[in-house]
């Protein structure tokens, strides 16, 4: 029997899914309207909502005492770069894992994801010294190396569900029809796999943007993406909340734009398989 | 020129023997069916053909040439899956293309083929849809599609109308056959289904257990099986088997009888039995009948029959059309 539906219970589901939403949302409201608030008035109390005076003096204030497009740079081109370069692993991994498996292969499987369970902060100061003696401290190659390492276990394994979708029989077809490996996977496999190479590529794009334990603690500023702009004004004597979130906010406006064009490209890739 | 010969071929998966030293000879042009019940090793023997899996022994001779070490799309082979496997992302004609395209073909010459191809089938009007827009019967027809484009040495068939209801089935069993008489290539076709096998083969291969156990046309195999395990898997309904020594035929372990070779005696006559349950078709009637030590028996006879559960019956065999088992299963030739 179908569950009955009534206006009172669609009623109060609303309400509360908007309640949940805005809950989630506010403190990223909070931060933009705190971006547009003199210093004085960020830590007034009561707080003002939204009749204040508003500015734009912190956003000229931050771009004038650090170079914003810097940093963006530096975050576009390593969390590019590091994207690209673990879905150019991954997908042979990926594919070998899911079409031609041997016994071993659930354990490989576990074991790399087993890495995502260490603290990273375990492994901080040998990272550091490899870094160090290889002159890669505060260099973008070395942040591109660490966090496409650190993702690498996550990107894999996505595709490796998805492919595990894809069946066998068309790979087998193109084989018959005389597709070398090399073409299976460009005319067949990745068109086919389009929907999740994109939510795994987006997915690990953000992931890559956010992070802020390696890129913190191996980069000062040549490499420093917009994590360390941000940490830059988050200083030890008094805190410049409204410096801080005209940084954050323009650190994470790039991300929060390019996860609105694609949310629906993201939930489809998370979801991908759950259903047939 | 399409001719196929297995030499000795194995296939074992770990410990496990799928194919046992089969030996088959299947001439150019001819349309083979490969039967028996599921797991009996079919399909591995139509991929070892095909290339997909790799033989432990043995050799596979594709007009005289060994091709064990020749990767599939070089066996000059084609092969229809039974999911179809269509490329969902490609149209139908990017489906049948595809192998030319790989095969470096120039693109007017593609182009010409698959209009070809297309018209053959009755597919032209469906050429720049994608797969998911056509129906199960026009996806098989663009599977069949791209394995004529390549003019293959022959085509592989694995069970390729299971997916399709039964009416659609029929239709496509006939256009199968008229399409490779037509084109005269060498088809191996794997089924289950026995109608199949029978309908369409010029000649069947039964396989049980990894072993082929009969290899003759389909007549061949109804009138004269080399043992029980043929005999009772062609025919339907099934063969009936008694033993031989109740049936009064000493040296005999196991003595065959199809139910439309018995027929309805008069009192006293044959072997007597009671009607346990009768299937009245309108053209033929089915008895199952209990034949005391016999044991349960079937008859199949022509027409309509007024007999009813808990009738009695004489059942006499047709002299002309008993078989004859050893002990070990193998028809004793008289």
């Amino acid at each position: 029997m179908a569950r009955k539906v009534t206006a009172r219970r669609v009623w109060v589901s609303t309400a509360a899914a908007w309640l949940f939403g805005f809950l989630i949302f506010l403190p990223i409201l909070w931060m933009v309207l705190t971006s547009f608030k003199t210093e004085l008035e960020a830590f007034a109390m009561p707080p003002t909502f939204l009749f204040f005076h508003w500015t734009t003096e912190n956003y000229a204030t931050v771009q004038g005492r650090s170079d914003y497009l810097h940093h963006a740079l530096n975050s576009i081109m390593v969390a590019g770069g590091s994207t690209l370069i673990a879905l150019l692993i991954a997908i042979p991994a990926a594919w070998s894992m899911a079409f031609a498996p041997t016994k071993r292969t659930k354990d490989v499987l576990l074991w790399m994801l087993s890495t995502k369970m260490m603290p990273p902060v375990g492994v901080l100061v040998p990272i550091y010294l490899i870094y160090r003696d290889f002159g890669l401290l505060d260099t973008r190659a070395g942040l591109v190396l660490i966090l496409c390492l650190g993702n690498l276990p996550i990107v894999i394994w996505m595709l490796f569900t998805y492919f595990k979708e894809i069946p066998k029989d068309i790979l087998e077809a193109a084989r018959m029809d005389g597709a070398t490996i090399g073409r299976e996977l460009i005319y067949v496999l990745t068109p086919m796999a389009v929907p999740g190479l994109a939510s795994t590529l987006l997915l690990n794009f953000i992931l890559a943007w956010n992070e802020a334990f390696w890129t913190l603690n191996l980069s000062t500023l040549d490499a420093a993406p917009l994590t360390v702009f941000i940490a830059s004004y988050s200083s030890p004597e008094g805190l410049f909340w409204a410096k801080l979130s005209a940084a954050s906010t323009l650190a994470i406006a790039p991300i929060i734009i390019l996860g609105w064009f694609t949310q629906r490209q993201l939930v489809r890739g998370l979801t991908f398989g759950a259903v047939k | 020129m399409g001719q196929i010969t297995l030499q000795r071929v194995r296939k074992s998966f770990g410990p496990v023997s799928i194919i046992k030293d089969a030996n088959l000879d299947i001439e150019d042009g001819s349309f083979v069916v490969f039967v028996g019940p599921s797991g009996c090793g079919k399909t591995t023997l139509l991929r070892l053909i095909a290339g997909l899996e790799d033989v432990t022994g043995g050799q596979i001779l594709i007009d005289g040439r060994n091709v064990v070490d020749v990767p599939p799309a070089k066996r000059g082979l084609s092969m229809v899956f039974q999911s179809y496997a269509l490329y969902p992302h490609m149209s139908v004609r990017g489906n049948i293309a595809f192998g030319l395209k790989m095969a470096g073909l120039p693109r007017p010459e593609i182009h010409r083929k698959v209009e070809a191809a297309a018209a053959t089938l009755n597919l032209t009007p469906y050429l720049d849809r994608k797969p998911r827009e056509l129906s199960g019967g026009q996806r098989q027809r663009v599977a069949i599609g791209r394995a004529i484009v390549r003019e293959p040495k022959a085509f592989l068939f694995d069970e390729p109308l299971s997916n399709l209801d039964a009416a659609l089935r029929v239709q496509m069993r006939l256009e199968v056959t008229k399409l490779q008489k037509q084109l005269g290539t060498t088809a191996v076709y794997v089924t289950h289904d026995q109608v199949e096998a029978m309908t369409m083969a010029d000649k069947i291969v039964v396989l049980n257990a990894g072993s082929i156990e009969q290899y003759g046309s389909p007549i061949e195999l109804y009138e004269r099986p080399a043992n029980l395990f043929v005999a009772g898997f062609i025919g339907s309904p099934k063969m009936n088997f008694v033993s031989g020594a109740a049936a009064g035929e000493p040296g005999v372990a196991t003595l065959g009888v199809r139910p439309e070779h018995l027929k309805i005696g008069k009192e006293g006559e044959g072997w007597p039995g009671t009607v346990s349950v009768a299937e009245h078709l309108g053209s033929d009637t089915f008895l199952y009948v209990d034949a005391g030590k016999l044991g349960m028996l079937t008859a199949r006879c022509i027409g309509e029959f007024s007999l009813k559960a808990g009738d009695r019956v004489w059942l006499v065999p047709d002299p002309a059309r008993l078989h004859r088992f050893d002990k070990d299963g193998e028809v004793i030739r008289r």
